[in-house]
């Protein structure tokens, strides 16, 4: 390849519906590097791009829900097979936004996708691990079951741009939730990538919606929309989130404010946005 | 529509009152903190009355927020010096302790239930009491099994609880609070609500005979304030509200940001969906259940019926017939089915929906039953010709009142059970064991009862979903409400 070749650069878009719209606001804003180097315009999500992608998420998730937790487990297992083939440009991204080592953003990606695969285990097994009978003195037989939420707003990690992204969309999706995620509005990329790989990894559109923008603009969005089941506001700034819950109150939401990613708290998360629901059948001849 | 007078109006049946005597109410009580009861004199008092016949039955502490205060610090050092430190198997033993107490003086309990919630004395007896027992049972059995309940090899507790219950139903309320809290190895502070205070007082004597450590369980009676203040108080770490969604929404509000934890079981507008292939007198004592039991002071009551078109009529006449034959009145009647409404506040909500329901155009079918000349009642109603935009249809009345509506196929009973911000509990009634369970997929309710309603067990899991709440009371997820998992 002759060095003057003048690079095809990308524009980065949102993920909603499974199609990448710019935002019909028609902003953009300026993504840098770790260094401060120009990367892209990115679309700059309004209000309404969200409120569209709610609709989006509310639709896909019955869909999503209504296919069986098998192929659920499949399809996120596609995906990390995706990401996989394309380790290499997702870790440039993680290392050109975070500002890490080559070596260091590799494992991170590495991490990200072996937690992928940990959640596509996941889809079948909720019911059986969360769920089951319960011995009721009468004439039933009586079973809880787990059944997602509904629709899942999360705000991600602002400084782990792929690896902080995974338990928090994969946590809900994997749950049987749609989820709408706000990207790092600093290091939105790794995000994007994963939305474009989610797009070719047989997902209902409207599963994964990846929002990029001003987290002021959109998180109390987020939190007073009345169609958003759940809210992961683990990684929003520390002077926002008792607002965010405050808000979140007017429709009863479940918050989730936990961060970190180890197993309990994936698993404190993945319960957070999931309900019992128990049902009584009678028993008789 | 034929008369809606019984087939059996004539009918009569003597009066079977329970006696009262056995209930022992004190003139006034003070607050149980420490282990203690503190001297009414201390404190500001309210009035605990008999919805049934306006009589004081007793004068109350009202808890301020030194109170409170003292109440969470005794919680605390309970904790810390205590309960934290005691073993499983030993708060098991309490537990089964407390369990048997209540077994052993359920006539007293059931009695100054129904006195002071006026509520029937047959569903005291048969259900409240001995349900509350049943939980005690239950989670004393978790106690030294917590490692075992898929919460991780070592669960820790949360530290203090604070637990505000309704007044619907404040024994088993104040057990499904307690006993999950205590088994998980946290300390209570249990505010009951503010005019069913005697049965969580009388519980605390029993919390007494059963010697459990000073402090682990404090109760402080009171109003909104004392229930602020205990939601506010830094100290307590875990908040389980059971009452309103308004209520649970402002708990949501006030505590956001502070770390604590949160569980809350709120209203409801239950769906009681009824096909046409149902056996339909079942179906009748199943609608009758669901939203007349307790006088339809129930979370999830089948407020909404929702009726197949083909056998609408047919449910109506016979729903109605049976309606007239429920006898409304003296709760402390063993024949009594339908008792008072639990507080003059609560009937002037009741009232208000109804003739709302008749503004908005829905036809209003009321049981002649005599109402007594004394106490709080309310007859209990059928609306039909009701639309899903009325609000009766849309919002939680909390009494006797039932919305009928009709749908044609599954697809629009699902969607017409769903057309609400609740999430509570549903119905579904069907001899297809197919159909019913198609149906209990597709609801969002916490609690689907097919083919019959209102049942509830130690066992089973208990919540809502929506702005029905999140956190469930009963079963093994019942603990992760008070597990630090």
């Amino acid at each position: 390849m002759s060095e003057n070749r003048l690079e095809v650069r990308k524009t980065y878009k949102l993920l909603m519906n499974g199609a990448f719209p710019r935002s019909e606001s028609g902003r953009t804003y300026e993504v840098v590097d770790a260094e401060g180097t120009f990367i892209a315009n990115v679309a700059q999500a309004s209000r309404k791009d969200l409120r569209d992608a709610v609709v989006a998420a509310r639709a896909a998730q019955a869909k999503w829900w209504s296919q069986s937790a098998y192929n659920r487990g499949q399809v996120i297992y596609r995906l990390a097979e995706m990401a996989e083939s394309r380790h290499d440009e997702i870790a440039e991204a993680v290392e050109v936004c975070e500002g890490v080592k080559s070596k260091e953003a590799r494992k991170s990606v590495s991490r990200g996708i072996d937690r992928m695969v940990w959640y596509a285990g996941w889809t079948d097994k909720i019911t059986q691990v969360f769920g089951g009978a319960n011995p009721v003195a009468g004439p039933f037989f009586n079973f809880s079951l787990p059944v997602p939420s509904g629709v899942v707003a999360a705000i991600a990690h602002p400084a782990l741009s792929f690896e902080g992204i995974i338990d928090m969309v994969f946590g809900p999706v994997a749950a049987g939730n749609a989820v709408v995620l706000l990207a790092s509005t600093e290091r939105p990329i790794p995000a994007v990538l994963l939305g474009e790989m989610s797009a070719v990894s047989d997902f209902p559109g409207g599963v994964l919606n990846i929002l990029t923008g001003q987290v002021e603009e959109l998180a109390p969005v987020m939190a007073s929309h009345e169609d958003i089941d759940g809210f992961d506001v683990g990684h929003a700034p520390e002077a926002e989130r008792a607002a965010l819950i405050s808000a979140s109150a007017g429709s009863i939401k479940r918050v989730f404010e936990g961060h970190g990613n180890d197993e309990a708290t994936a698993m404190r998360r993945m319960r957070t946005f999931i309900e019992t629901s128990t049902v009584w059948h009678t028993k008789g001849q | 529509m034929e008369s809606l007078h019984s087939q059996l109006g004539g009918l009569q049946y003597d009066a079977a009152p329970e006696s009262a005597a056995i209930a022992n109410i004190q003139k006034e009580y003070g607050l149980f903190i420490n282990g203690r009861f503190t001297s009414p004199a201390d404190h500001k008092t309210f009035s605990t009355i008999n919805p049934a016949t306006e009589e004081t039955l007793s004068m109350i502490a009202l808890a301020d927020t030194k109170d409170v205060d003292a109440a969470v610090q005794s919680a605390k050092r309970a904790y810390e010096k205590v309960w934290s430190k005691t073993t499983g198997a030993q708060r098991a033993k309490y537990l089964y302790r407390i369990a048997r107490l209540i077994q052993e003086r359920s006539r007293e309990f059931a009695v100054t239930e129904t006195l002071d919630n006026g509520k029937p004395i047959r569903e005291t007896r048969d259900i409240d009491v001995p349900l509350a027992a049943a939980h005690f049972f239950y989670y004393a059995g978790w106690a030294d099994k917590l490692s075992h309940a898929g919460f991780g090899q070592d669960p820790q507790p949360l530290g203090v609880a604070g637990q505000i219950i309704p007044w619907n139903f404040p024994l088993l309320m104040a057990a499904w609070k307690l006993a999950p809290a205590l088994a998980a190895g946290n300390t209570c502070v249990l505010k009951p609500a503010e005019t069913t205070p005697l049965t969580a007082l009388l519980l605390a004597e029993v919390l007494q005979q059963a010697e459990l450590p000073e402090g682990v369980v404090n109760i402080i009676t009171g109003d909104g304030t004392t229930g602020v203040a205990l939601v506010e108080h830094p100290d307590v770490n875990k908040i389980a509200f059971t009452g309103s969604t308004g209520v649970g929404r402002m708990i949501q509000q006030r505590i956001a940001g502070s770390g604590k934890h949160l569980t809350l079981e709120l209203g409801g507008k239950g769906a009681n969906i009824v096909f046409e292939d149902a056996p339909i007198d079942e179906v009748v004592e199943g609608i009758i259940d669901g939203i007349f039991f307790n006088q339809g002071h129930v979370c999830c009551a089948g407020s909404r019926l929702l009726v197949q078109e083909s056998i609408a009529e047919d449910v109506l006449r016979r729903l109605m017939r049976r309606v007239e034959q429920l006898r409304v009145g003296d709760p402390m009647d063993k024949n009594t089915d339908v008792g008072a409404i639990n507080s003059a506040e609560q009937l002037a909500r009741i009232t208000e929906l109804t003739a709302a329901g008749e503004g908005e155009g829905a036809t209003r079918l009321t049981s002649t039953c005599v109402l007594p000349s004394k106490g709080y009642w309310f007859a209990p109603t059928v609306f039909t010709n009701v639309s899903q935009s009325h609000r009766i249809a849309r919002e939680e009345i909390f009494g006797p009142v039932l919305s009928m509506l009709t749908f044609r196929t599954p697809e629009e009973a699902v969607q017409k059970a769903n057309n609400t911000n609740y999430g509570l509990a549903c119905g579904v009634w069907s001899e297809k064991g197919s159909r019913t369970l198609w149906v209990a997929e597709r609801l969002r309710a916490g609690v689907i009862w097919a083919n019959t309603y209102n049942k509830f067990d130690p066992t089973s899991p208990f919540g809502g979903v929506r702005e029905s709440g999140f956190g469930r009371e009963g079963g093994r997820q019942g603990l992760e409400a008070y597990l630090n998992v």
